[in-house]
């Protein structure tokens, strides 16, 4: 999905540092880019007489659409419905790499360095460390990643509960969101059912091998109940929050919920 | 109610099927441009006749107007069910008759004396469209979400099964849709009917 420019590459040293430039330099689109993309019927829609501001409230009410689908999607979501597992023989092969870059400037993480930084409504806010979290006790899924783009390819992530991890640091449960900055720039946010979800994980392998960089070293969320934008990689750090975050994507149209 | 001032076409139906209209053309052209950011099927759509500009936009219509779709299409299934009109008017369907129908269009000699009532060709085509639309309300629902749906999921045959059904069954749709233009415009009292009932 290569519809804005990429960022250059950062190679962080210090994760507080990171999160605060993470959220000084993440790209704020504009809405207007929206308003210029989201009519387009050819010609048609200028032989249809669409003023800017027919345009900007066509734009308000697909929004607002979107949102009523946030609401409709966390009604159909069901905390205990598994996604489908599949077999290790069913594991696309090379599985795909995907990002708003190429993938010649993947972010490269120096994981001794890294540090999960936690923030929000989190009763241990202590910073975690790649080798803390394998210590934690670790699951293993072969699920189906569905790209928004339509395709979908079979994977293996392995990884901690995410569940066990945020009553772990006692995150409030209660909170509506859950939200992730990453090394890249990418940003998005949860709904906490889905957090709490026992196949939402945080990966730290992928087909067995520590996850190599181009799938998100050192750490992604994975979700099989969520599309694949909704699944950052690269996390620096997680925040636990009643405030909507908004997402990298979501902030430019696509639907917040996100979910499969 | 006889002879050609009596309303052959009530209102609700008239509505319905203008709203059905709009929503699949919306749902058309915004599924098109969601089709084109794969383009699994080795063609790509003009970008031209799609709508949403990009991904983002015609993924906004799209989900917007399924909603049209769901509610008016179930209304009007509702509405005709309940009121008869759908066993009276599309039922039965020998196949003897929609072959005897057929070679009589295509030789220009099918009669529309009577606009209350639908030859056999017509009967078919409009249940066909009824079911086709149905699959592609079901197989888009596993696109949607195809793990809080996995009765549907298995019957359209996974998700990637769901791409492929939804994909022809919206073909199927364009095709009826192509045919039932060329014969309003062949039959333009047709049209007149269904705008103003009569």
């Amino acid at each position: 999905m290569r519809t804005t420019k990429p960022r250059t590459i950062v190679v962080p040293e210090d994760g507080a540092a990171m999160l605060a430039d993470a959220i000084r330099r993440v790209e704020q689109p504009s809405r207007r880019v929206f308003l210029q993309r989201s009519l387009t019927l050819g010609g048609l829609g200028l032989l249809t007489g669409c003023t800017p501001d027919s345009e900007a409230s066509i734009e308000r009410a697909l929004a607002s659409v979107s949102r009523f689908n946030d609401r409709a999607q966390a009604f159909l979501f069901d905390p205990t419905r598994l996604a489908p597992t599949y077999p290790d023989s069913m594991i696309t092969r090379p599985f795909p790499f995907n990002a708003y870059y190429g993938e010649d400037e993947v972010r490269v993480v120096d994981g001794d360095a890294w540090r999960l930084e936690l923030s929000g409504l989190i009763a241990d806010r202590k910073p975690w460390t790649l080798a803390a979290l394998r210590a934690l006790p670790q699951q293993s899924q072969v699920t189906r990643h569905i790209c928004v783009e339509g395709w979908s390819a079979i994977g293996k992530w392995g990884g901690v509960p995410f569940s066990h991890f945020l009553r772990q640091v006692g995150a409030d449960l209660g909170a509506k969101y859950v939200g992730f900055k990453c090394a890249d720039d990418y940003f998005t946010s949860i709904d906490m059912a889905t957090a709490l979800h026992p196949q939402t994980l945080m990966a730290l392998t992928y087909d067995g091998q520590t996850l190599p960089p181009r799938y998100g070293y050192p750490m992604k969320l994975r979700m099989p109940t969520k599309l694949g934008y909704k699944n950052p990689k690269h996390i620096q750090a997680i925040f636990v929050t009643n405030t909507y975050p908004g997402g990298y994507w979501e902030d430019q149209g696509y639907n917040w919920f996100g979910g499969s | 109610m006889n002879g050609p001032a009596a309303v052959i076409r009530p209102a609700w139906l008239r509505t319905t099927h203008w709203l059905n209209a709009v929503a699949v053309l919306l749902l058309v052209t915004s599924g098109w441009r969601i089709y084109n950011a794969t383009g699994f099927l080795g063609l790509t759509i003009p970008p031209a006749l799609t709508l949403g500009g990009w991904l983002g936009g015609a993924l906004a219509w799209h989900f917007a107007a399924m909603w049209l779709l769901a509610g008016n299409g179930l209304l009007y299934l509702a509405l005709n069910l309940v009121s008869g009109r759908l066993r009276r008017q599309f039922f039965p369907i020998p196949p003897r008759l929609v072959v005897r129908d057929l070679a009589a269009a295509l030789r220009g000699r099918l009669s529309h004396a009577d606009p209350r009532r639908y030859n056999s060709v017509q009967r078919l085509a409009y249940v066909f469209v009824m079911v086709d639309s149905i699959v592609l309300v079901l197989s888009g629902l596993v696109l949607w979400k195809s793990v809080q749906f996995p009765l549907l999921r298995t019957l359209v045959g996974g998700y990637e099964g769901a791409r492929r059904v939804h994909f022809f069954a919206m073909a199927g749709l364009c095709g009826f849709i192509a045919v039932h233009v060329v014969m309003v415009a062949l039959v333009p009292r047709t049209l007149l009917a269904m705008l103003r009932g009569r």
